[in-house]
């Protein structure tokens, strides 16, 4: 973007007249801070300062009703000797990293299947985005009352179908928990992917596919070679984005085992939850979420870097 | 389209989106079915003897009308506020470029990516002090930590695609920047407004961590926090009940989406972009 002008530079005699305050107004240095100060005041206290009051925190015992005291980084050295937050550190990168390439490899798929002139292509996209769009908690109860251990509409099919024997105990074991939640996330995910991937693929200009085409390069060669590195800047902002609200995604879990069976299911977020508003232990929940900060970090900032460039 | 691509396209399709709208189906399966068929059919995957009791029940029997009142007001208020508020402040980044404005910018982006899972043990400290625990508007200044940078950042995408001569032309002829932000680029800005507020009414009415904890006695409860909360309860779930108020639930934010899809989609990749 070139800016030749600044907002400054404007002929004297053209600034209105009239009050001071008025005449002050029109400063742009005046105005502009005024102007976003409202903005920057409910982020600074409901925002920066809770921020900064987690990290503190994080650093004391605090627990509810108690006086709190320093403890230095005990409560992180806690954490690392702690096999329920270590279980919960491995279930949100096996989480993260299980939906993430489910929802990157799916809303791909659904993407170039659309990115197609055909009748209904609007009907299918509005559908298409439903599940993103819909409250999570919401559907996430749908899915709750489909894996009923009991009444589940899915076992009802797959025992009609032949392929098991009795009831699967979706979301009362183990890993069939861990494999339903990850599901879901999936499911609620693929279309944010698939919106993603579908505004690139309208920006690569068809005359490169229709070159490639005439060297007589198939469909594979055109997707391996052109398209798909086409698509890797909207790719990094997709997964930044996307990794960043699953890391940290907490209504879909809590809603549908709330961290269990015996915390098989537990993430940093519920963990943290269970620890601070159940348990009490602000002090310790406090380190649990803090400590997600720096993973945050690292995807915030390739997310910022990735939608600068694309400017 | 020949026959066989045509079967390319829909079969793979077809079964995606069959995925896909498999829950709402079910919402809408379950909320028709009485108790007795509930547990107790045929065939799980259809409704045998439709009935309205569910909903019935979710409306005179539970504090449901009232959630979803008060999900109303607070997404409603959550949203003015923040369309406000972020406005000005985008306005100001792009257009006036006063001292410091990038680095606002910067500070904005990196507030947006600040998840409610990391704030909300501390913030519920400052709302304790602030005195605004259980207290329904407090979650208008509070869905405003994420709405605000949000659409922020949105605006500020959508105002840099206005051209400068505009306002340029308007600063030669002697307007004032007050003037100018409000009689020339906010009719320019619509588009990008309606995006912004669909948005932000969508995710202020599908909150659920901050309503949780900081809303607890019944009457100031959010359609999430309600349901999940006050149906669930011991062992016996309501699942008709449960089913009629999340299809409820669902609604809305469905028909605002509907209404404006174009805008969502607009706004959904101009998200992505600085």
């Amino acid at each position: 973007m070139s800016d030749t002008t600044t907002p400054e530079a404007r002929p004297e005699a053209a600034r209105p007249s009239g009050s001071l305050l008025r005449r002050a107004l029109d400063r742009p240095n005046v105005l502009g801070p005024l102007l976003a100060a409202p903005a920057t005041l409910i982020l600074l206290i409901l925002l920066a300062y809770p921020l900064g009051l987690g990290l503190w925190l994080s650093l004391t015992n605090t627990v509810l009703g108690g006086t709190p005291s320093f403890v230095g980084l005990a409560n992180y050295a806690q954490l690392f000797h702690d096999p329920t937050y270590l279980a919960a550190a491995g279930y949100s990168v096996l989480y993260t990293v299980c939906s993430e390439g489910l929802k990157l490899t799916f809303g791909l798929g659904l993407a170039l299947l659309l990115n197609r002139q055909f009748k209904g292509y609007r009907a299918a996209r509005a559908i298409m985005l439903l599940p993103w769009v819909a409250p999570t908690v919401l559907s996430a109860l749908a899915w709750n009352w489909l894996l009923d251990p009991q009444f589940s509409a899915l076992s009802w099919l797959l025992i009609k179908l032949g392929l098991i024997h009795s009831n699967i105990d979706f979301l009362g074991q183990p890993w069939p928990a861990r494999i339903s939640l990850i599901i879901v996330n999936m499911w609620r995910g693929v279309p944010y992917f698939a919106m993603g991937y579908l505004a690139g693929l309208t920006a690569i200009p068809q005359s490169l596919i229709e070159a490639a085409q005439i060297d007589g390069a198939g469909p594979w060669t055109i997707f391996r070679r052109i398209t798909w590195p086409l698509l890797l800047p909207v790719t990094t902002i997709l997964l930044s984005f996307s990794t960043i609200w699953t890391v940290t995604d907490f209504q879909l879990i809590w809603t549908m085992t709330r961290g269990g069976p015996l915390d098989s299911t537990q993430v940093f977020t519920t963990l943290a939850y269970q620890r601070a508003i159940n348990g009490g232990a602000l002090g310790q929940g406090a380190a649990i979420a803090i400590s997600v900060i720096p993973i945050m970090l690292i995807l915030a900032i390739v997310a910022l870097r990735s939608t600068r460039e694309g400017k | 389209m020949d026959r066989r691509a045509g079967w390319r396209l829909w079969l793979p399709l077809g079964l995606m989106l069959l995925f896909l709208l498999l829950p709402f189906y079910w919402m809408v399966l379950t909320s028709l079915k009485d108790r007795t068929e509930l547990l107790n059919t045929p065939n799980p995957w259809w409704v045998f003897h439709p009935s309205i009791n569910s909903f019935v029940d979710l409306l005179t029997q539970t504090q449901y009308p009232r959630w979803f009142l008060n999900t109303l007001y607070v997404s409603v208020g959550a949203t003015a506020l923040s369309i406000v508020v972020s406005y000005c402040a985008a306005f100001a980044i792009v257009r006036l470029k006063f001292k410091g404005a990038r680095a606002l910018s910067t500070a904005i982006f990196f507030s947006y990516v600040v998840p409610p899972a990391i704030l909300f043990i501390p913030l519920a400290e400052v709302l304790v002090k602030l005195g605004w625990f259980n207290h329904l508007w407090a979650l208008i200044p509070i869905y405003a930590t994420f709405l605000v940078p949000f659409c922020t950042w949105l605006l500020i995408g959508f105002l840099r695609s206005i051209p400068r001569e505009l306002e340029e032309a308007a600063l030669v002829d002697g307007a004032s920047w007050p003037r100018i932000m409000i009689k020339v680029i906010l009719p320019l800005s619509v588009p990008g407004l309606i995006s912004a507020t669909i948005f932000s009414f969508t995710l202020s009415w599908n909150e659920y961590l901050y309503a949780l904890i900081y809303m607890f006695s019944s009457d100031n409860k959010t359609i999430t926090v309600g349901l999940t909360t006050e149906l669930m309860r011991g062992d016996v779930f309501q699942w008709g009940q449960l089913m009629a108020g999340s299809l409820l639930g669902t609604l809305p934010v469905v028909l605002v989406y509907f209404f404006f899809v174009e805008y969502y989609v607009a706004g959904m990749s101009g998200a992505l972009k600085d």
